[in-house]
């Protein structure tokens, strides 16, 4: 691998990403999947580096689960994004970040589309002004909350109380990136570093002390594919993708997996405990998992929070063994108890995954 | 830089008393060196202007040349030869500016006086692909990714074919069609001589290291010239050479530096993976930056591929729209040397015709 | 085991690396001419057996090169050995040898 050439190719694709005054839109599921992950983004903006972060309750879906599984028309969801706008608008925003991938791909291509055909536009204006009443500005940056993460990684690192550093052998914790499809396979020159070996993930790495592993099947998708997970029948092919994920990669032995979209976490997580249930395959040592790990799960690690903050308790892969090698506290008492101290039940001890 | 080779330099600026016309070809490639040696020395003043120190173009770079493995040398021997010693190059030369008036071309060089000419033959030829627009197979960034250009430099400076860790390769890819016939990279056009360049190459290396496993990936074989079939049967026949059509979809590094490669065996109709220590890219041809500039400034058509465009591609492919300007070789595209040496001759019979009759189709 | 109403799909690749390849080099000793092929299934286009079942030489030859063997045996029980590929094969492959040996290569490696 010569990294030069890699950094050529980063080189190439840079993008603009706002310093301040974002409007951030939430994702539909990453609440249920990684709770603690959308809390600690805002809790590092606005504590740690102090941006101006907003967020209106009037925001809904994007639709784009809908829209990528054929369910909800192009007309349909370019209006409903329009009215996201507008709510910006309304807000006196011009920088929109969202939390999701899907969402900030769905933008990205409904941005294009305008670009490229501007009476689209304009009948989505009167759609959604005959709807709703209401209009909009579109957006002078669009951004994913990994970009604005990536683009203060140093900030991150200067106020970092950990490094991705193994305490125990002093070496660099190997770290296995992977990007949701939706942020830049569609419109490489939208991401950071571009499509084939995107730098939004591996700059954070880098930066807080890691080491980035490059495995033959990195450019695979973690196996999501709407269709192919929301339709029961399909799902082997879900599963089918992550195994060849985790078949490939396991050699390197990671320490764990870093993500940034809503769906590559939660597959990659909850899959390597239907892998263990079904065959017995565990990744990690000893009947370990890989643990997966969000952006902002993995900031707020490096920042010292509280893992049980980060809602790292609703992993299935536990993640125990990462703190440990990094030598994160945590107090497993903690691990179930909500914030005032009740239980908020504990999960069944899988059959094979060790459990902690 | 003025090269030794004329032994009487005219004077640059053209002498209107004096009768001899003066042509100016740029490009000192197998292209130019044709036309300049295929020009009558003694009627015209004939200069060759070439932007790199030394000419020969991309043959003096190559060692052995298709069908025949003859030397690359041979060939650049003959034609450097041909050429008559009043014949002046110029060489280290870039062109700034080229200003027609009436006749008369004024060419500006860097930094030296300007040279007036009856006659301008563009023979600045190609670029090879640039393989690092093809990221997902990794040139530049994988260590055993190497290209056609970069193997030849292997053969020609006598070195052994090795893995960047030193090691010999058990198993080679050879990939076909890097940057031709590829939309994404806006090249729709065949490179023509890349298929055989890579049978010849697996043969080649086949020769070097008889152990060594070579998997050519294709979607066609084009081996449309005298000879080029029976290079294709030698390679299958003696060699062993393992064919398999498909395109390369993406390649990967494994640990410890070997490839793995992914394409879809079209002929069983299952996608393939393998392991590979090396794998070659066969680059295509792309019109030089150069070629488009001095395109530029003479108001001389483009075709959608990018190469310049004659008067007519079946009886005037040498001249232009603009009196007095020729094109020959691979600047109108994809050509092998046969091809390229038959077309500069050509040229100089139509420049001829044009200063002496004034009819330039 | 648990059972969650779906499966796992085995990776469906040609893994040259992990492929028997001992039949192919078998029938390279025995039958050069097996390199020649260029794949233009003329050999299927005129087969007396192809055209009445499922059997493709052109396809059959092809995946042995890959050191896909999984339905050798079945396979070459459809040929019928008329001899009509060898007739309109442009590159010579001497095909009834190569069935023959291919054939014996079953026998001999199972």
């Amino acid at each position: 691998m010569k990294i030069e050439g890699k950094r050529r190719i980063w080189k190439d694709y840079q993008k603009e990403i706002a310093e301040d005054r974002y409007f951030y839109v939430r994702s539909c599921v990453r609440q249920n999947f990684f709770p603690g992950s959308e809390r600690t983004f805002l809790r590092i903006m606005k504590d740690e580096l102090n941006k101006d972060v907003f967020e209106n309750a009037a925001h809904t879906t994007c639709s784009g689960i809908g829209y990528h599984s054929d369910i909800v028309p192009f007309e349909t969801v370019m209006t409903m994004v329009a009215r996201q706008f507008a709510l910006m608008t309304e807000s006196g925003y011009e920088n929109f970040t969202t939390s999701c991938i899907t969402s900030f791909g769905l933008y990205t291509e409904i941005l294009e589309t305008w670009q490229h055909f501007p009476d689209v536009e304009l009948r989505v204006r009167e759609h959604l002004k005959k709807a709703t009443g209401r209009e909009f500005i579109v957006p002078k940056n669009l951004s994913h909350a990994s970009d604005v993460i990536f683009k203060f990684r140093k900030e991150i690192a200067n106020k970092a109380k950990f490094k991705l550093i193994n305490k125990h052998t002093g070496k660099p914790i190997q770290v296995v990136e992977h990007i949701g499809c939706h942020y830049s396979r569609m419109f490489p020159s939208k991401g950071v570093g571009g499509a084939e070996y995107p730098y939004v993930l591996v700059g954070m790495i880098e930066d807080w002390g890691g080491e980035v592993i490059d495995y033959p099947e990195r450019r695979h998708c973690c196996g999501f594919g709407f269709r192919q997970y929301l339709v029961q029948a399909n799902r082997g092919y879900s599963l089918s993708c992550s195994k060849k994920k985790f078949d490939s990669m396991a050699p390197y032995k990671p320490d764990c997996i870093l993500t940034n979209c809503p769906g590559c976490p939660m597959f990659l997580d909850r899959w390597q405990y239907a892998l263990s249930e079904m065959e017995g395959i565990t990744y990690g040592e000893n009947g370990q998992g890989i643990p997966v790990l969000t952006y902002e799960e993995l900031a707020g690690m490096m920042l010292g929070y509280n893992p049980w903050d980060l809602g790292l308790q609703v992993h299935q892969v536990p993640v125990e063994p990462l703190l440990d090698k990094i030598g994160i506290p945590y107090n497993p008492e903690q691990k179930f108890l909500t914030l005032d101290g009740m239980s908020i039940g504990k999960p069944e001890t899988p059959t094979f995954l060790k459990f902690y | 830089m003025e090269c030794q080779l004329g032994n009487q330099k005219p004077p640059l600026f053209l002498n209107f008393t004096e009768m001899k016309k003066r042509i100016i070809i740029i490009g000192g490639g197998i292209a130019g060196m044709t036309v300049a040696g295929a020009l009558p020395s003694n009627e015209f003043d004939i200069i060759l202007i070439e932007k790199e120190i030394l000419p020969g173009g991309h043959v003096a770079k190559w060692d052995r040349l298709f069908p025949s493995r003859r030397p690359a040398k041979e060939v650049l021997d003959f034609v450097q030869k041909s050429m008559a010693k009043n014949v002046v190059i110029k060489t280290g030369s870039t062109i700034t500016t080229i200003h027609r008036d009436q006749n008369l071309f004024t060419l500006h060089l860097n930094g030296e006086e300007p040279i007036v000419g009856d006659a301008v033959v563009l023979a600045t030829g190609f670029d090879l692909f640039d393989a690092r627009k093809k990221e997902e197979y990794g040139y530049g960034i994988y260590n055993n990714v190497i290209t056609s250009e970069e193997l030849e430099q292997i053969f020609h400076e006598g070195k052994k074919l090795t893995t960047s860790e030193g090691k010999t390769p058990q198993r080679i890819g050879i990939i076909h069609c890097v940057g031709s016939r590829d939309e994404k990279v806006g090249n729709l056009y065949c490179s023509k001589v890349c298929c055989v360049t890579g049978v010849k190459q697996a043969i080649e290396i086949k020769e070097m290291l008889p152990e060594c496993e070579i998997f050519s990936f294709y979607m066609d074989l084009r081996m449309y010239d005298r000879n080029f079939e029976e290079l294709y049967y030698e390679a299958q026949q003696k060699w062993g050479i393992n064919f398999i059509r498909g395109r390369l979809s993406e390649c990967a590094e494994n640990p410890g530096h070997s490839l793995i490669i992914k394409t879809e065996d079209t002929l069983t109709g299952h996608p393939l993976k393998m392991t590979v220590d090396m794998i070659i890219l066969l680059v295509g041809f792309v019109p030089s930056p150069e070629t488009k500039r001095i395109a530029r400034m003479l108001d001389l058509q483009t075709g959608q591929d990018g190469f310049l465009l004659s008067s007519d591609e079946h009886y005037n492919d040498n001249s232009t729209s603009v009196p007095g300007v020729f094109l020959t070789g691979a600047v109108k595209g994809p050509a092998c040397i046969v091809n390229t040496i038959a077309d500069a001759r050509a040229t100089a019979l139509q420049i001829e015709r044009f200063l002496i009759t004034g009819i330039s189709e | 085991m648990k059972n969650f109403g779906y499966t796992i799909q085995r990776d469906q690749s040609i893994d040259i690396d992990q492929n028997d390849r001992r039949i192919v080099n078998y029938l390279l000793s025995l039958e050069p001419s097996f390199n020649l092929c260029l794949g233009c299934g003329s050999c299927t286009g005129t087969c007396t057996a192809g055209h009445f079942v499922d059997f493709n030489i052109r396809r059959v030859h092809t995946l042995l090169r890959r050191g896909e063997s999984k339905q050798l045996k079945t396979e070459m029980k459809k040929c019928m050995f008329c001899g009509k590929c060898q007739l309109v094969c442009p590159r010579g492959v001497n095909l009834r040898n190569l069935i023959i040996t291919i054939q014996r290569a079953i026998e001999q490696i199972g």
